[in-house]
């Protein structure tokens, strides 16, 4: 009886061990998207490189595509962009790059400078898309599915491990449906 | 036309100060719903007071929401859609949520009773004198009397 009273504030502390060490691993700077299993928002933007073109989220539909949100001043929008190149170059995906609160000269020097791994690039001047899209920093990328839904939300820089593992199985699964 | 003139300046301050006070109203209003939104990139300020970009273009989507005739719950649920409840400061009460608005009531609620249970066993239950603090009249009075009495 009365070990077992004394074993009752070491149980407390290991399970306030518990909650501290699984908070440990959670990182507060991401933010769960309410909008993965939902419609992507839809959009009407004039394109990057033709400002006379636009492109809406009815064109999209019918095929599995990413939307990539860059740009120029984007610094950590660098470190995945030679991801971004190899993936356009195996030609599994076409991406969209949404431009995000650019200015479209900048943000053309850039991919020039870079390399283009876009299909094609549209301008959010004022970040309204962004917000519809519940964008909160730059780089984030969407995979969305041939009826329009976003499947997956990559909050930061697309890392080699990420695509490797959770984008490309998805996004090979959503074409085969 | 110098009678024109001064009856437009007449009319227009008037029509300037009718709507000064409504103006007021609106930036109280934005002011209040603004500290109860959390700005998604500094997480620990309130959109009101964070200088993020983020921030500027929230707070302005915030004001047209609300120049067009949109409730503060509409406001809400429009930001909510887009960046989950994480934006309120004051979560609602749901199945995910309940721990957390329970949680501290229901660990007073725990710490009490166990309170309660020690105080109650240590004042009521205990006949044995040498531990009990007050010692009953008998007891003292013997005692005096082994102390101050010869037999």
């Amino acid at each position: 009886m009365k070990t077992w009273r004394l074993l009752v504030p070491l149980a407390v502390f290991v399970i306030l061990l518990g909650f501290l060490w699984v908070g440990l691993s959670l990182d507060p700077r991401e933010v769960p998207s309410p909008l993965i299993g939902k419609p992507a928002p839809s959009f009407s933007l004039a394109t990057l490189h033709e400002p006379a073109k636009t492109l809406s989220s009815a064109d999209m539909k019918g095929q599995v595509w990413m939307l990539n949100v860059w740009a120029s001043w984007c610094v950590s929008c660098r470190s995945e962009h030679p991801l971004l190149m190899q993936l356009a170059k195996s030609n599994v995906v076409p991406v969209v790059g949404l431009d995000y609160k650019d200015k479209p000269d900048e943000g053309r020097a850039w991919l020039a400078e870079n390399g283009d791994p876009y299909r094609v690039s549209i301008v959010d001047r004022d970040g309204r898309v962004g917000i519809d899209f519940g964008v909160y920093g730059v780089p984030e990328t969407f995979v969305v599915d041939k009826q329009g839904v976003i499947r997956y939300k990559q909050i930061g820089p697309v890392t080699a491990d990420a695509l490797e593992r959770k984008i490309l199985p998805l996004v090979r699964d959503l074409q085969k449906s | 036309m110098r009678r024109f003139v001064g009856m437009a300046i007449l009319v227009l301050s008037a029509v300037a100060l009718a709507q000064a006070p409504m103006q007021k109203d609106l930036d109280a209003r934005l002011k209040r719903l603004e500290m109860e939104l959390r700005c998604l990139v500094c997480q620990n300020q309130t959109l009101a007071d964070s200088n993020a970009p983020l921030a500027e273009d929230l707070r302005r989507e915030v004001r047209e929401l609300a120049n067009s005739g949109k409730s503060d719950a509409d406001i809400k649920a429009y930001l909510v859609a887009r960046y989950g409840d994480f934006v309120l400061y004051r979560p609602p009460l749901q199945s995910n949520t309940w721990l957390l608005w329970i949680g501290p009531f229901a660990l007073l609620a725990g710490g009490a009773s166990i309170w309660y249970a020690i105080v109650r066993r240590r004042r009521g239950g205990d006949d044995d004198p040498s531990t009990s603090e007050t010692a009953p009249a008998e007891a003292v009075a013997r005692a005096r009397q082994m102390i101050y009495e010869e037999p």
